[in-house]
């Protein structure tokens, strides 16, 4: 399995790195039409995503919501396409309906195809280092936590059974 | 300080590669500033400076030896700012790991 890498390359922004063992149109297709994004772009466990909609073109929106199947509750956020570059990078804006941090957010996807693999890169840029810093921080001051807290017992009884 | 400031200021403390270098040599035990600024190519000033956002941050703190003042190295607020990406990376890994079922599954179609 291979692990992913969370760094902070500014102190504006947040990055991840991942390898995926497949092709980069799949990675590709698996970000960008809406029937595959649904089934894995989730969160803690208990959460669907109900809607998914995605105009993949420079301009275009995309608005993905998502539903606690539990408790009714839902989570939203959505954007504008500002660069597609077809199985290679997209730039977008992020914006959440109940955004815990201000500012309009940029996201940046890279995919780079490496044999057979795919490494995908996803670059968070928030307006300030002050708003950066709060994201970081709102994991632990939000009722996120306890849904994190149950993702990490399901993860970690999913290891102990390998 | 309230735990969110006090998150804030261990972030910015953090930002700095000269003060994670700090920290990093700390962790091998407590110095002296004169200790710490030696690998460094900085003078004491600039080096106590740095040590001050570390000490605010709650980072480190001073030792008991008045005279010569040895840092050293405050595990808990450290592990307060990575646990958060700790849970964040879980959070995505679990998101990638369904993505990693799902690009085997597309990998077998036709």
């Amino acid at each position: 399995m291979s692990t992913l890498k969370i760094t902070t390359p500014s102190d504006r922004e947040i990055a991840m790195t991942r390898e995926f063992n497949a092709p980069r149109q799949l990675v590709w297709d698996a970000h960008t039409k809406p029937e595959l994004v649904r089934k894995w772009l989730l969160g803690p466990p208990g959460w669907s995503m109900p809607v998914c909609n995605i105009d993949l073109r420079v301009g275009g929106s995309y608005r993905y919501e998502w539903r606690n199947d539990k408790d009714g509750t839902t989570m939203a956020m959505g954007g504008t396409y500002k660069e597609v570059k077809p199985i290679e990078r997209i730039v977008q804006t992020e914006k959440f309906d109940d955004p815990w941090y201000e500012g309009a957010a940029t996201g940046t996807m890279v995919l780079k195809e490496q044999g057979s693999k795919t490494i995908l890169t996803t670059t968070v840029r928030y307006a300030s280092q002050a708003v950066r810093d709060s994201v970081i921080k709102s994991g632990m001051t939000t009722g996120v936590e306890q849904s994190f807290d149950r993702l990490e017992s399901t993860i970690l009884a999913a290891g102990a059974k390998r | 300080m309230q735990s969110t400031a006090r998150l804030d200021a261990i972030f910015a403390a953090l930002a700095d590669p000269t003060r994670r270098a700090i920290l990093a040599r700390l962790a091998s035990g407590q110095r002296s500033v004169m200790e710490l600024a030696q690998p460094f190519d900085m003078s004491q000033p600039a080096i106590s400076k740095h040590l001050k956002v570390l000490e605010r941050a709650g980072l480190i703190s001073g030792g008991r030896d008045r005279q010569r003042r040895p840092r050293k190295l405050e595990p808990k607020p450290l592990a307060a700012a990575t646990k958060w990406l700790e849970r964040y990376r879980r959070l995505w890994e679990g998101n990638y790991q369904r993505l990693d079922a799902l690009l085997e599954d597309l990998k077998e179609k036709p």
